[in-house]
């Protein structure tokens, strides 16, 4: 038995210890909103939060899930951040946008925490490990932007 | 108007933001559901000898070969050559041969490893310029090219080449088909553009009247033209498996077979011959196109001829003729994407135009101002531009934002980090070609009910182009409703009309024109003080029996004329125009080339949603920027090399540069609400602005993208044959 935090609920399950955090999200705990772009750690589209850090879950084995903390899509804290990529045009198509949001989340929280700019470059470099085909990019760096303004007042 | 040029949230976008949206591959699994797999070929031509069964207990899996197919084996699309399964010839690399479902993954991994599918092996044919195989062959041909070539004194030729391209979409394809209900209705559900060519594929293999085939479209995650044709091959192959098997069968391709099997961009080469004046203005232009098409003609002829049509670009000449040819090659089929054969020739002749600018030492501006369509003028095919050319206003507004036309084109450059500045300028005909949308008669249905909410059905598939936020305010504004009395029905082809295939940038212009139309139908029926809430007055007028549903069927507008044989006439009902400018760093110690900045200005009629139509034009210029000089797609015996995430790349946010986006919006009198298409448009300037820029930058003629740092060291070279540095480093 594998023991986590998954958004905030003690969860096990009873996963091989190779498996994918990603398979086991979707097909055991049928949470879908991560999504499979690649399966090999290049498109970001199964981005999710493990212990503050974007990490993508197609590469990592639950073994390394033990313990931990995971916040998916699914989970709470991030309607600020949804909201503007709402108003900014930041999703089309959307099957990167969670992973999307997921890296935002843990990028303005890590600058929170450490005080680091938040500014178009690094809102840019922080990004740089999902791609989107539909947006162009220029709308979910807005939305990034626009979600760090608002950051608390939500 | 007031939700038409206003934000109207996208009725999908909160689902999709919390991960509530669900994709093909997040239907929840079935208790009896099988997966299917794809048996193909390793080699690009052969004679199908037999299909081996190794060792493995076929009892426990479903295997379907072509004799299995109740129907016709055939790939119905727009000539009969391609199966469903190859029964005889292999003619690319990847084809199918052979289809198996199984419980689980697994036993369909051992299972698919246990057949071996025997193959004699034949020749085959890579080189488009050799192959005698023609699937489609146009002509175009506007006053006397060969007279004008006569007496000539400047005649300006070049050759331009461009490579294959992947759509990308980040989802990959995928459906999953439901075993024959007791009354033989199939099912299938999945990922894809146009729900009923996927109909019209299974009533072929299946042999049943359309009513028979039900085909529901999943949230789809991209498509960009990927998903208009080749959704029908996995639904049928995932309904045979569903048929034979008894079982609901998933199948959901990983990225790698995607990039394997699935169409791409049609590779090309154009060449140009252009009588000029001394001023620059175009005498006569001689145009030879030619597309490397593939195994299977698939939509290669329509490829082909939004090729040729757009061929001489968006430039006034008297002479012109074009000759254009798409040929069967042992490639895996060539297919839609974005553009469909327009950003290859758009490429060509803005670079043509550069060179001929060059030649006669003028400025690249100057070039395109002497020549430009404008209100009034015919293009090659004749067509007279009545209305709605925005050609002279992108120019201007892209020029007095960005300054290009005092810039010094082609200066000498020093430095080992040089800068340079591109411009391309263009048009893209919207809607399907000539009498194709006669043709095709799209339809929707606005139906009201008793609370006097609005339901539109229609065909039109959301793929993350905003199309149901776009139909919301067309149908609130047309209605005088509010967004919120609107619903947008899911496509599933039980429910919804066909309204045409969701391609060739005519969503808005064409079917969002049904929908205008008929909204106004119900909207006058209804009647009532416009001062009352609709709702209120729908309710009542629907509850006091009056007749809630209307059917608009696309009619063309009066007065367009075509000419199929002579390929004359009013290609499309109106066209977008653009310019692009485009700004660059190339490194001359690595040949890379950075864009530093990106302007586009668009025409688009009228933006029924700004931000959509933005994001439109910067998701598809970043695509186009990406084609001219990172994405590498390319065949080595048939089969692409680029076959996983790792080396099939794309821009990321670091590569993307910000992208300025200028609307100008000249109205179309029979677009809704003056909207013309815009969807592909803003695909075919990237490339040829950025080749541009770079020559600019270096000094080297880019004729053949995507410009890799291999390429332009080549094109340097060839330049500067005694650059030592350089030399050696080679
Ligand atoms: S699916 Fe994990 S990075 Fe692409
Ligand atoms: S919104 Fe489609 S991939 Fe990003």
């Amino acid at each position: 038995m594998i023991q986590f935090r998954l958004n905030g609920e003690a969860v096990s399950v009873d996963a091989h210890p190779m498996a994918r955090l990603l398979s086991v999200l979707r097909r055991d705990l049928r949470l879908t909103g991560t999504k499979e772009g690649c399966g090999e750690g290049e498109c970001g589209a199964c981005s999710v939060v493990v212990d503050g850090k974007v990490v993508n879950s197609c590469l990592i084995p639950m073994s390394q899930i033990d313990g931990t903390e995971v916040l998916t899509i699914e989970g709470s804290g991030h309607a600020n951040i949804q909201d503007h990529f709402l108003a900014e045009g930041g999703t089309q198509c959307g099957i990167c946008t969670p992973g999307m949001i997921m890296a935002t989340r843990a990028f303005l929280e890590d600058a929170e925490a450490t005080g680091a700019a938040i500014d178009e470059d690094s809102v840019r470099a922080a990004l740089a490990g999902n791609l989107c085909r539909c947006t162009g990019y220029g709308k979910i760096v807005a939305a990034v932007l626009a979600a760090a303004r608002t950051e608390g007042d939500a | 108007m007031r939700h038409v040029g206003n934000r109207v949230a996208r009725p999908e976008g909160p689902a999709k933001v919390e991960g509530r949206a669900v994709y093909v591959d997040d239907i929840p699994r079935a208790k009896d559901e099988w997966v299917g797999g794809t048996l193909r070929s390793p080699v690009a031509h052969g004679k199908l000898r037999c299909i081996e069964r190794g060792d493995f207990d076929f009892s426990r899996v479903v295997v379907v070969t072509a004799e299995d197919i109740p129907g016709d084996n055939v790939q119905a699309l727009i000539v009969d050559d391609q199966p469903i399964l190859c029964a005889d010839t292999v003619r690319h690399v990847e084809e199918p041969i052979a289809l198996v479902a199984a419980p689980d993954q697994g036993t369909l991994c051992a299972a698919l490893d246990a057949l071996e599918p025997r193959i004699d092996p034949l020749e085959p044919v890579f080189d488009a310029e050799r192959s005698q195989d023609v699937q489609s062959e146009i002509s175009i041909d506007k006053g006397d090219v060969d007279a004008t070539f006569e007496g000539a004194t400047r005649i300006v030729e070049g050759e331009y080449h461009t490579d294959s391209q992947e759509q990308l979409y980040i989802e990959t394809q995928g459906m999953i088909a439901d075993p024959p209900t007791a009354d033989g209705t199939i099912t299938v559900r999945g990922s894809l553009q146009c729900p009923h060519y996927v109909q019209k594929a299974l009533r072929r293999a299946f042999a049943v009247p359309p009513e028979k085939a039900r085909v529901v479209q999943c949230e789809t995650g991209g498509g960009f033209g990927g998903k208009e044709d080749y959704p029908s091959v996995v639904a049928c192959h995932a309904a045979l498996l569903a048929h034979a098997s008894g079982h609901r069968v998933r199948m959901v391709y990983d990225r790698n077979e995607d990039l394997l099997a699935t169409p791409k961009r049609h590779p090309s080469r154009v060449r140009h011959r252009t009588v000029v004046a001394d001023d620059g203005t175009l005498l006569a232009m001689d145009i030879d196109v030619l597309l490397d098409g593939g195994a299977y003609t698939t939509l290669s002829p329509v490829v082909l001829s939004r090729g040729v049509i757009h061929a001489a670009g968006a430039y006034r000449c008297d002479n012109i003729r074009i000759r254009g040819r798409v040929v069967g090659t042992n490639h895996v089929p060539y297919g839609a994407f974005r553009g469909f054969g327009a950003p290859q020739v758009c490429f060509a002749i803005e670079r043509q135009m550069d060179r001929i600018a060059a030649s006669l030492g003028i400025h690249p501006v100057v070039i395109r101002q002497r020549n430009m369509l404008r209100l009034g003028d015919r293009t090659a095919t004749s067509q007279l531009l009545k209305e709605s050319v925005g050609s002279e206003e992108v120019l201007r507004r892209i020029l007095a934002h960005t300054g290009f036309d005092r810039h010094e084109w082609r200066k000498e450059r020093s430095g080992n980090k040089r800068r340079g500045v591109g411009l391309s300028f263009f048009y893209h005909g919207a809607g399907f070609t000539g009498s194709g949308e006669e043709m095709l008669k799209g339809k929707v249905t606005v139906e009201l009910d008793d609370d006097g909410c609005a339901l539109v059905r229609a065909g039109s598939t959301e793929i993350g182009q905003g199309k149901n936020a776009m139909f919301t305010a067309i149908a609130a504004d047309a209605l005088g409703a509010e967004p919120d009395a609107i619903t947008i029905v899911d496509p599933d082809t039980a429910a919804v009309p066909d309204s045409g295939p969701t391609v060739a940038s005519r969503t808005c212009m064409i079917v969002g024109g049904c929908l205008d139309k008929a909204c106004r139908t119900l909207a006058d029926r209804v009647g009532g003080d416009p001062n009352t809430p609709f709702r209120e007055r729908a309710s009542a007028f629907v509850r006091g029996g009056g007749d809630a549903v209307a059917t608009e069927t696309y009619g063309s507008p009066p007065g367009l004329q075509w000419d199929q044989n002579a390929y004359r006439g009013d290609a499309y009902p109106v066209f977008g125009w653009a310019a692009d400018v485009a700004e660059v760093e190339v490194d001359l110690t690595t040949f890379d080339v950075e864009i530093v900045r990106f302007v586009t200005c668009v025409d688009v009629g009228h933006a029924i949603q700004p931000q959509i139509v933005e994001g439109q034009i910067e998701g598809g210029t970043l695509q186009s920027i990406g084609w001219s000089h990172i994405e590498v797609m390319t065949a080595e015996n048939g089969r692409f090399r680029q076959d996983r995430l790792a080396t099939c790349i794309i821009p990321t946010s670091l590569d993307t540069p910000p992208i300025d986006v200028l609307l100008v919006e000249e109205p179309f009198s029979n677009g809704p609400f003056g909207a013309k298409g815009v969807g592909e448009l803003p695909m075919d300037g990237g490339a040829p602005a950025i080749a541009s820029a770079i020559e600019d930058a270096i000094g080297v003629h880019v004729t053949h993208v995507p410009a890799t740092p291999e390429r332009l060291l080549e094109a340097w070279l060839e330049a500067h044959p005694d650059d030592a540095f350089f030399e050696a480093k080679r």
